[in-house]
């Protein structure tokens, strides 16, 4: 098990990034991914946190499904790669 | 401010105080924090740590809730050292009781089990990965609950169990919580199973039946997660009742 694909972690790793975004806790909220309409809780989605910014990719098909990036006191969210999100509040 | 204080579940950093410290292992330690307007959490959950260094520079990383909720604003974490860690190594080594950090949480409201749930649940865990079912398992004892668990608890080697004591006690005393180690790297004399990862037929041996519809929550390093996750999809478990909280190669979450 040297350097094989598992070197992502999952959407729980970013909650708390997130949070500082989203009102409510994002890990239980499901999105559809907009490449292969998987449906799934973003806690699934695989993230890769090794870039300047987080990505996040569908669980199902490695489409980017979410990015963000903090720029000094701005962050730039992504989400196209979702067709939607639904957070429960 | 307003608008985050009529929310009220905004999450912000607060300041903790830790109190105790406790060494589980011969590379893991639990702290227990004291942290005042703690607003409770649920087993499962995570809280995001910060260290700042006197020139600014500053890291975060993120560690599972050991202990059960509770009122009085207690948290514990129980941190696993890395060789070449940034922050590991700090937090199991130099920390004080009466050192103050920063916690941002608590985290996370996929991976968690409430007490109102009732059904049997499956935990499964791979080395570390027993923190937050731990906080599962304390949970359930806490509130008298009587849903049935299992565990499968897949270590190196009989040194590298977390809790051994606590959950022993609780095997003996309450079969509703049944406990299985998997030994990878070296088993204790005469165990029945040579060291090896957990396969098909402890899935089947040690684990509930599919038709009892289990949750069941893995939470390991990721190839260890996926792996797990394969055999409960093989088993019929159906993928809407597994979750999962992987941890990077390295062990630390980010």
């Amino acid at each position: 098990m040297s350097t094989d694909a598992a070197d992502y972690l999952d959407g729980n790793a970013a909650a708390g990034d997130l949070s500082k975004i989203f009102a409510v806790d994002v890990t239980a909220a499901q999105g559809q991914c907009a490449n292969c309409g998987a449906i799934r809780r973003f806690a699934e989605a695989h993230l890769y946190m090794q870039a300047p910014g987080v990505v996040a990719r569908c669980a199902v098909c490695e489409h980017v499904i979410l990015r963000f990036a903090n720029v000094g006191q701005r962050v730039f969210l992504d989400v196209r790669g979702m067709s939607y999100l639904r957070l429960e509040i | 401010m307003a608008g985050a204080a009529l929310l009220g579940r905004r999450v912000m950093w607060r300041v903790g105080t830790v109190v105790a410290l406790h060494d589980e292992t011969a590379t893991a330690r639990t702290i227990t924090f004291q942290v005042p307007d703690w607003p409770g959490h649920v087993a499962g959950q995570h809280v995001d740590v910060r260290l700042t260094a006197p020139d600014g520079y500053s890291t975060v990383r993120s560690y599972s809730i050991a202990s059960a909720p509770n009122s009085d604003g207690y948290v514990e974490l129980t941190v696993e050292r890395l060789p070449n860690g940034e922050v590991s190594p700090y937090l199991t080594q130099e920390l004080a009781v009466g050192d103050r950090l920063e916690l941002r949480g608590p985290i996370g409201g996929w991976f968690v089990w409430r007490t109102e749930q009732t059904e049997p649940i499956q935990l499964i865990a791979g080395g570390s990965g027993i923190v937050p079912l731990m906080a599962m398992i304390r949970s359930r004892v806490s509130a008298a609950s009587t849903a049935p668990f299992r565990l499968l608890y897949s270590v190196r080697e009989p040194a590298a169990i977390f809790y051994r004591n606590e959950l022993q006690t609780l095997s003996d005393r309450n079969h509703s919580v049944s406990i299985a180690y998997a030994y990878t790297r070296a088993a204790p004399k005469d165990w029945p199973r040579p060291p090896s990862r957990i396969d098909a037929a402890l899935i089947a041996n040690k684990t509930w039946p599919s038709n009892l519809a289990p949750t069941c929550y893995l939470c390991g390093p990721t190839s260890f997660v996926e792996s797990a996750t394969d055999l409960l999809i093989a088993f019929d478990n159906g993928r809407d009742k597994i979750r999962t909280e992987r941890f990077g190669p390295t062990g630390e979450r980010k």
